[in-house]
């Protein structure tokens, strides 16, 4: 039976630790293919103003360095970034991207070789078609060229911590005032909803009125029925104040929680 | 249980740097080797990772610091759990002179597929051209083996001018650049399963076979041995090196009698195949400057028997330097 197309890559260490690589799709690719192809063209660009100066003494010498040199930086481009930046490009590097190794072991020479060789028909018959429609299609987003050398390419975001003190700002939080409950809903909310409130928290102002009334309508709607508050505390707050003290709950320490 | 993660940052955060730092030196520098200490330092750092990374992913923590956690933990587990040999600084010449005609032999059956195909391709567009002549501009879609064979053998003999005067360089470069594409395309289309990688051997073949038919029937051979042999002793079998690593690449992919997995098959070959194709490359380079300062130019500016002899001694010097050069070395590395 074939295996469904997934956009993470599950891994499991002998140690027991599961964890799941996010795979880069074909757009962000596509996008990173172009900050690449304009960096060639900007290198042979810079390449062939060098050699003007030479053509003035030898002229064929520097036509005949002009052809080999273009074919070298084309060829040789991805292959020699992916090898010395460990799998970026500057167009993976400013997309935030990255080539692996399929088991997330070390990445060889012969796979970012092979994986840049294959280009030639991952390109065909114009603009990466082939290329486009294997990663559409394959189960971990891979062109021709990442199936024949084992790897895969992976979004690779920087860490960075959310501003919990501008975020919260030190406002009266009236769910505190019922520490057993505030424990509880600590206890029940799975890290993944306690990510989506402070993500939409934190990004509260870029939303369209309708929808930020929307969604933290909705998010208030799932804190409450995880636990539930007196109404006279719970009724008095607008959703999303609502989410952003419940958040406060989550992230806090205890023992800030307590100082306040 | 949800995580206290300003604490949880502020105690683990060190750790995580620490291991961030041995990772990037480890990955800067290939020929870097670790000190026992240092082995045992990061494999501490790897598991202390690993743990906080098991941690945070009960609590609601923050989902970029799983991320970097996830990102860091790929990274050590790649260096620890790795049980293919970290390489040593690449010798080129030992690479060329040993690790090439070596990883040749070793994958010697594709190659011959690779020859058979061609073959096979030749007596095609031989037999072609002789049983429809008519069928040249479509056998040969090149403007110089349009023409009558001996028309052009007597044009050649009588130019008073260099018409390569002032190009031979970039008519090497545009050589060397085009074969070469023309070997990687060849390598590259064994992952249609070598279809492709057929049709292009084979598509050379016929060229091949329909351009010598030609001559030879028109009573050209001297000639033609003398204008194709002196690049084509090594343009040919490079590009037949390009067959051999598209082959092994289709033979990787369909894994007949083999109960490896496709990724564990395509690992094994991928670095036989780089060494073939880098190893047709550089032969290529060789090629295009023999084809244009030398090919080119016929008797009575060069005799054709000089060019055949230099031809036949390059196609010699070829076929023992991959039959046998790092054959001595291979034995003493068995011994």
């Amino acid at each position: 039976m074939r295996r469904a197309r997934t956009n993470t890559l599950p891994l499991r260490t002998p140690e027991g630790i599961v964890f799941a690589l996010p795979l880069a799709g074909p757009v962000s690719r596509l996008l990173a293919w172009s900050v690449d192809v304009a960096c060639i063209g900007a290198a042979s660009e810079v390449l062939g103003k060098l050699l003007n100066s030479i053509g003035m003494i030898n002229r064929e010498l520097a036509q005949a360095t002009y052809i080999l040199a273009y074919f070298v930086i084309s060829i040789g481009y991805g292959i020699a970034f992916e090898w010395f930046s460990r799998g970026q490009t500057l167009g993976k590097r400013v997309l935030g991207l990255r080539v692996m190794d399929e088991q997330a072991l070390r990445l060889e020479f012969s796979q970012v070789a092979v994986r840049n060789l294959l280009r030639v028909v991952d390109a065909l018959p114009v603009l990466y078609m082939v290329g486009g429609i294997a990663c559409l299609v394959s189960r971990r987003s891979q062109r021709l060229g990442d199936l024949a050398a084992n790897t895969i390419v992976v979004r690779n975001p920087e860490i960075s911590q959310p501003d919990l003190e501008q975020l919260l700002g030190g406002k009266f939080n009236s769910l505190l005032e019922h520490r057993h409950l505030a424990a509880r809903i600590r206890q029940r909310t799975s890290p993944r909803a306690a990510a989506v409130a402070l993500e939409a928290l934190l990004r509260r102002d870029q939303f369209e009125p309708l929808a930020r009334l929307q969604l933290f309508e909705d998010l208030a709607a799932h804190f409450r029925s995880l636990v539930e508050f007196p109404p006279e505390v719970a009724e008095q707050l607008s959703d999303e104040q609502y989410v952003r003290n419940v958040v406060e709950i989550l992230y806090r320490s205890a023992d800030a929680l307590t100082k306040r | 249980m949800i995580v206290d993660l300003k604490r949880f940052l502020a105690e683990e955060r060190k750790y995580w740097t620490e291991l961030e730092s041995v990772l990037n030196r480890i990955e800067r520098n290939a020929e870097y080797r670790m000190e026992l200490p240092e082995v045992l330092k990061f494999h501490e750092l790897y598991e202390r990772a690993s743990a906080d990374l098991a941690k945070i992913e009960t609590f609601a923590g923050e989902p970029e610091i799983r991320r970097f956690l996830e990102g860091l933990v790929a990274r050590a587990y790649s260096e620890i759990h790795e049980t293919r040999e970290k390489r040593n600084k690449l010798n080129l010449w030992r690479w060329f002179v040993v690790t090439f005609p070596q990883t040749f032999r070793r994958r010697i059956k594709p190659f011959w597929l690779s020859v058979a195909v061609t073959i096979a391709g030749c007596v095609f567009g031989g037999v072609a051209i002789r049983i429809d002549p008519d069928a040249k501009p479509i056998l040969m879609p090149f403007p110089g083996l349009k023409e009558d064979p001996s028309e052009r053998v007597r044009k050649e003999e009588t130019a008073k001018n260099d018409r390569l005067v002032g190009h031979k360089g970039t008519f090497a470069a545009d050589l060397m650049t085009h074969n070469t594409k023309v070997a990687i395309m060849t390598m590259a289309l064994g992952v249609t399963w070598g279809a492709g990688t057929t049709i292009s051997l084979f598509y050379n073949g016929v060229i091949l076979g329909a351009v010598g038919a030609d001559y030879v029937h028109a009573g050209q051979t001297v000639f033609l041995l003398g204008w194709l042999l002196p690049h084509g002793a090594v343009e040919i079998p490079s590009i037949l090196l390009g067959g051999q690593a598209g082959f092994l690449l289709a033979s990787a992919l369909i894994g007949w009698g083999s109960r490896k997995t496709r990724g564990a098959r395509l690992r094994e070959i991928s670095s036989d195949l780089v060494t073939i194709i880098f190893g047709a490359g550089i032969l290529l380079v060789w090629a295009g400057i023999v084809e244009s300062f030398l090919s080119q130019y016929h008797q009575p500016v060069i005799p054709y028997a000089l060019k055949i002899a230099f031809g036949a001694t390059e196609l010699a010097a070829l076929t023992i330097f991959l039959s046998r050069s790092g054959a001595t070395a291979a034995k003493k590395e068995a011994e």
